[in-house]
């Protein structure tokens, strides 16, 4: 009787804790959400019995699960604020930062449009609304089109928070929901002026210089391009070396991972 | 007609001196199945209504919270809307009057075609076209409101911008002519019913009296089933209204009013884009999400008095209908 009972507590553990081992939890932000998705997918292929879900619901949604213990990786798109990280510690969560892909807001025009380099505090006033016409920033005398990104979006906060330096929007600019949509209105309107992530840049629009320092991989990833941030993941602690999590927040450094986090349209740490 | 009286024939072993309903006592499992009928029946019905009082209750349990603390007055009157800013504005009357803007404009382009549309189906073209074009009319109806936006960034975009010169093909202009496009089935749709509705009599007296096509459309056959025209228009007006997916992508968005208030090549935002918008960002327990919650209680309110005012027109339509 003693014997059944050892044995059945056993393999209830060993079934519970088997099946504990083979779910990985991630939450967090939208605009690092597609790059954890590329590596789920990835890693359901390599081992077939892991479960992985990737939630996207925000980077304060992410850093929320990560203190509260409901998620093993939280992706965010900036770093964990004051608050978050004294909650984390309060709860017994020692956050670690790892980066995994820088992000570069590139400012695009339309091809014709003779403009090719900007400063920043120019780009503030025409999303701002001061300069409405492209003859006072040494272009044709035409109209400014401002296209930003809606509210929800990473690309929006990441452009607000290192362009506009917290100063708001003016009344006249469209809002678009989508990086696509940003690239068909830039694409189609000579007076435009817009941002998209340096994915999207292709030859039917063309990227500007901010403050002098044109977009690219190089000078992204390096941070010397002024609109660029890198993108985290967040664990409790640093991972167990061996475990799943440790191999997800590790996979950006392999080849496979750097050509996931490019084809994603980031810019990749490491030259590989 | 002479009136015929129906007169019940009994068998011989009928007996004449009972009223034919059986009483409770006679018939006790027929009594309660019909009463239990009528009662599920009733519920069943009272659900839809239950479903749609709910969802008011619903988003005005929700606005509340933000109405309380920011005040009804900077919301409707303010041309602000920074919800995300360090000190949030939440001001609603550019995305009131975006709405307003799209939908009047649309019915004008909208309401002539529909109604001229709807007189050539029922009065001038011959019974076997008319049975082919209503239905490819309400086929329109059934396009993906997707589809149409797309359409709309992709194609008439541009073309607005290379045509007319206009600075930004995203407009109101734009807008309106798409939901011109999506209101159109359902106003051709009603107002052909209620004129064809007024049968020959109508159209056969004019013309005996001499009056010609022309005169009998516009001053006789129009003026009468001008109750069931104006229920079209105001179903196609709700359609425009509660429209989501096209102005979130053709309008442009900008949280503006244009600035001579007639310029309609400037870029609007209506309500419908701005919940659809920003829904998905607003964290719980915010006065933002609250905001927009109020912004939906508005354009609930806009349309429930449509509706309320297509109902009444519809009724008097189909009296005018049964009378004739």
């Amino acid at each position: 009787m003693q014997k059944m009972l050892i044995s059945a507590l056993l393999f209830g553990l060993l079934l519970g804790g088997s099946v504990q081992a083979q779910t990985l939890q991630i939450d967090g932000s939208t605009t690092v959400g597609p790059i954890a998705d590329a590596f789920a997918e990835y890693f359901k292929r390599v081992h077939p019995d892991l479960d992985i879900t990737v939630k996207k619901t925000g980077s304060g949604d992410g850093a929320a699960a990560l203190v509260d213990g409901r998620c093993d990786i939280a992706t965010m798109s900036r770093f964990m604020k004051d608050k978050e990280f004294k909650d984390a510690v309060a709860n017994g969560v020692y956050p670690v930062a790892h980066v995994v892909a820088m992000d570069g807001v590139c400012v695009v025009v339309h091809p014709s449009n003779p403009v090719g380099a900007l400063t920043k505090a120019q780009i503030r006033d025409i999303y701002a609304g001061k300069i409405a016409n492209w003859s006072q920033v040494g272009g044709p005398s035409m109209p400014i089109v401002v296209i930003s990104r809606d509210t929800s979006s990473g690309t929006y906060e990441t452009f607000d928070e290192l362009v506009m330096a917290k100063q708001p929007m003016g009344s006249g600019v469209e809002y678009v929901n989508a990086n696509p949509q940003a690239h068909a209105r830039v694409k189609t309107t000579s007076g435009a002026i817009g941002y998209v992530g340096i994915g999207f840049v292709d030859r039917e629009v063309k990227a500007i210089k901010v403050d002098q320092v044109a977009p690219s991989r190089q000078t992204i990833a390096s941070g010397v391009y002024p609109v660029a941030r890198p993108l985290f993941l967040f664990t409790n602690g640093y991972p167990k070396l061996g475990s799943m999590v440790h191999k997800f927040c590790a996979f950006y450094l392999t080849e496979k991972g750097q050509e996931l986090v490019e084809a994603k349209g980031f810019v990749p740490l490491t030259a590989y | 007609m002479e009136s015929r009286s129906l007169t019940l024939t009994l068998g011989p072993s009928a007996d004449r001196r009972r009223p034919l309903a059986l009483t409770p006592g006679e018939d006790l499992v027929g009594f309660i199945s019909s009463h239990v009928g009528r009662a599920v029946l009733f519920l069943i019905t009272a659900t839809s209504v239950l479903a749609v009082l709910l969802i008011l209750l619903f988003v005005i349990l929700r606005s509340v919270p933000f109405l309380r603390d920011f005040g009804v007055g900077e919301f409707l009157t303010s041309r602000l809307w920074r919800p995300t800013a360090d000190e949030p504005v939440f001001g609603a009357l550019t995305l009131i009057v975006g709405s307003l803007y799209v939908s009047i404009a649309a019915l004008l382009f909208a309401v002539p075609v529909g109604i001229l549309a709807a007189v050539f189906l029922s009065d001038i073209v011959s019974w076997k076209i008319r049975n082919v074009a209503k239905p490819v009319v309400e086929i329109l109806a059934a396009i993906p409101s997707v589809a149409y936006g797309f359409f709309a960034v992709l194609v008439l975009a541009p073309w607005m911008q290379r045509r007319f010169g206009f600075s930004t093909g995203t407009n109101a202009l734009n807008a309106s002519i798409i939901l011109a496009v999506m209101a159109l089935p359902t106003i051709i749709s009603v107002a052909e019913d209620a004129i064809s509705a007024l049968g020959r009599e109508l159209r056969e007296a004019s013309y005996s009296l001499g009056a010609t096509r022309l005169e009998t459309m516009v001053k006789v056959v129009i003026p009468a089933a001008h109750s069931g025209i104006i229920a079209a228009v105001v179903l196609g007006m709700m359609r425009a209204i509660g429209e989501t997916m096209v102005v979130w992508m053709a309008s442009g968005n900008a949280t503006q009013i244009p600035h001579p208030w007639w310029d309609l090549s400037q870029s609007i935002r209506t309500m419908t884009a701005t919940i659809a918008g920003e829904m998905g960002e607003a964290p719980e327990g915010m006065p933002h999400r609250s905001a927009l919650f109020a912004v939906g209680v508005v354009l609930l309110l806009m349309t429930f008095m449509l509706n309320i005012v297509s109902e009444y027109f519809l009724s008097r339509a189909k009296k005018a209908a049964g009378k004739s």
